[in-house]
């Protein structure tokens, strides 16, 4: 027995409405995120990861309306990320119940936010969001770089010395997404999660990609991922947080059942 | 009967809302998040969280003078629970922040985890992050109606040697075995966080809210 792998859900939220759109038996709002992350809270997630998309500064207020009503009825760890820029954003989102906050974009333009973050509230609460592509040519030795703007933009940084540079900053965990597989159902790029991965030494969370739950198990076995985060495969009740965990457990993977 | 109040002492480190939330979910409790020492010696029972680093929680701690609060919270007799560096705090010390004095209610220290690899030969992540099991080292009213090895959510770099094994409530393993839970008398302290370790989390909260501090 020992520390359990994570499952986090995650819900993308444009101005306090799920938009990925979920599809459980039953639900009375399918767009609602607090009844999401309440039955994602029973269905037995590990953690909710709330990502915020609204782009529009007044929905801001939506959000933290929105984390305040999560907080208030799930008791389990709640990550926010999306749109924060400044100390001062981390601030609002931990006082209206977030347990995480995620730093994404703002990183890269100030990492000096990371390690005031992280000095202010503790490294157990700065997650930092890092989306990542191949960028090597066939042939070469594999190699990632961070991109921005959904993964249209080069930042010319490369992601496993930008995680090492972010945990040396003090954030307490990294969320890494391959761009090259999002939305894809292909599975994480599990090169790329085992390189990063093996490189820090605080968590990563795998996202990006999982189709099936042998990719979920193929996260933490092959990517040596502390956590994995997915989206549609729940959200679509194509599997059950259950049944994810009854797989990886299977597998040999530490869980909590 | 008058209201089961419930203070949690805020001194200004993080957000204390899971907390109260947490309470008022798990029982029947008045819940009050104060730095108002009079507010928290009339409670029925005080909770003492914590998060971040612990050389800035003791800081604040001993600038409000809450040292000497908790004090007289413990001799009082009322229930009294801490958790993750509330609990760390409870100890005579710490290594982290360039060794930090605690309260020393509880004899020993805080370490850093020491790393080392899991079973699958991967390298053992600081932070310890994420649902460990709690083994129960001994019956408590706290523990009632919760399965021994129960996985609860830790967050934490250091964790909690007491060098008197009588106060270990509970025991948890990574790569070095450590105290999970410490309690003698009125005090019960966690290094897990109850408020985020769902139905077994409010379970213990809710023990919490109906104990009469006595084991």
């Amino acid at each position: 027995m020992g520390l359990a792998k994570r499952i986090i859900p995650c819900l993308d939220v444009d101005n306090g409405r799920v938009v990925k759109g979920v599809n459980f038996v039953g639900i009375r709002d399918a767009g609602d995120p607090v009844e999401i992350a309440r039955r994602y809270n029973e269905a037995g997630a590990d953690e909710i990861t709330f990502l915020d998309i609204t782009a529009s500064h007044q929905d801001r207020d939506t959000t933290v309306h929105t984390v305040e009503q999560i907080a208030r009825e799930v008791f389990i760890p709640l990550t926010v990320g999306g749109g924060v820029r400044a100390v001062e954003d981390i601030r609002v989102l931990l006082n209206a119940g977030a347990d995480k906050v995620s730093i994404n974009t703002a990183a890269i333009h100030n990492p000096q936010l990371v390690r005031d973050a992280s000095n202010r509230f503790g490294s157990q609460c700065i997650v930092v969001a890092i989306d990542a592509r191949a960028v090597h040519a066939e042939g070469e030795s594999p190699r990632w770089e961070i991109f921005t703007h959904g993964g249209r933009k080069p930042t010319g940084i490369d992601a496993v010395q930008w995680a090492q540079k972010m945990a040396d900053y003090g954030a307490g965990e990294i969320l890494l997404t391959s761009m090259d597989r999002d939305g894809t159902k292909n599975g994480f790029d599990l090169p790329l999660t085992r390189a990063i991965s093996d490189a820090v030494p605080i968590p990563v969370i795998a996202s990006g990609g999982v189709g099936n739950l042998d990719h979920l198990a193929q996260g933490v076995l092959q990517g040596h991922a502390d956590a994995v985060l997915a989206a549609s495969i729940f959200h679509f009740a194509e599997y059950t947080v259950a049944d994810a965990k009854a797989y990886m457990a299977e597998c040999g993977i530490e869980m909590r059942l | 009967m008058s209201a089961n109040r419930v203070a949690v002492i805020d001194y200004g480190m993080g957000n204390l809302h899971s907390v109260e939330s947490a309470l008022q979910h798990a029982g029947e409790c008045e819940v009050v998040v104060t730095s108002d020492a009079e507010q928290v010696k009339s409670a029925d029972r005080v909770v003492f969280p914590g998060v971040g680093a612990i050389g800035d929680c003791m800081a604040e701690i001993r600038r409000l003078g809450f040292d000497a609060l908790i004090r007289t919270v413990i001799d009082s007799g009322a229930p009294l629970l801490g958790i993750c560096v509330g609990m760390q705090a409870l100890m005579e010390g710490s290594e982290e922040s360039g060794g930090t004095q605690g309260l020393g209610i509880f004899e020993g220290v805080v370490q850093r985890f020491p790393g080392g690899e899991d079973e699958l030969g991967n390298p053992l992540k600081i932070p310890h992050m994420g649902w460990n099991t709690v083994s129960q080292a001994q019956s408590h009213p706290l523990w009632a109606g919760i399965a021994d090895d129960t996985r609860f959510y830790f967050v934490h770099s250091y964790c909690v040697q007491p060098s008197d094994t009588a106060v270990e409530q509970g025991r948890t393993e990574y790569g070095i075995p450590f105290a999970a839970a410490v309690g003698r008398a009125n005090v019960f302290a966690t290094q897990f966080h109850p408020e985020k370790s769902h139905t077994a989390g409010l379970t213990l909260l809710a023990n919490f809210l109906t104990w009469n501090g006595q084991c």
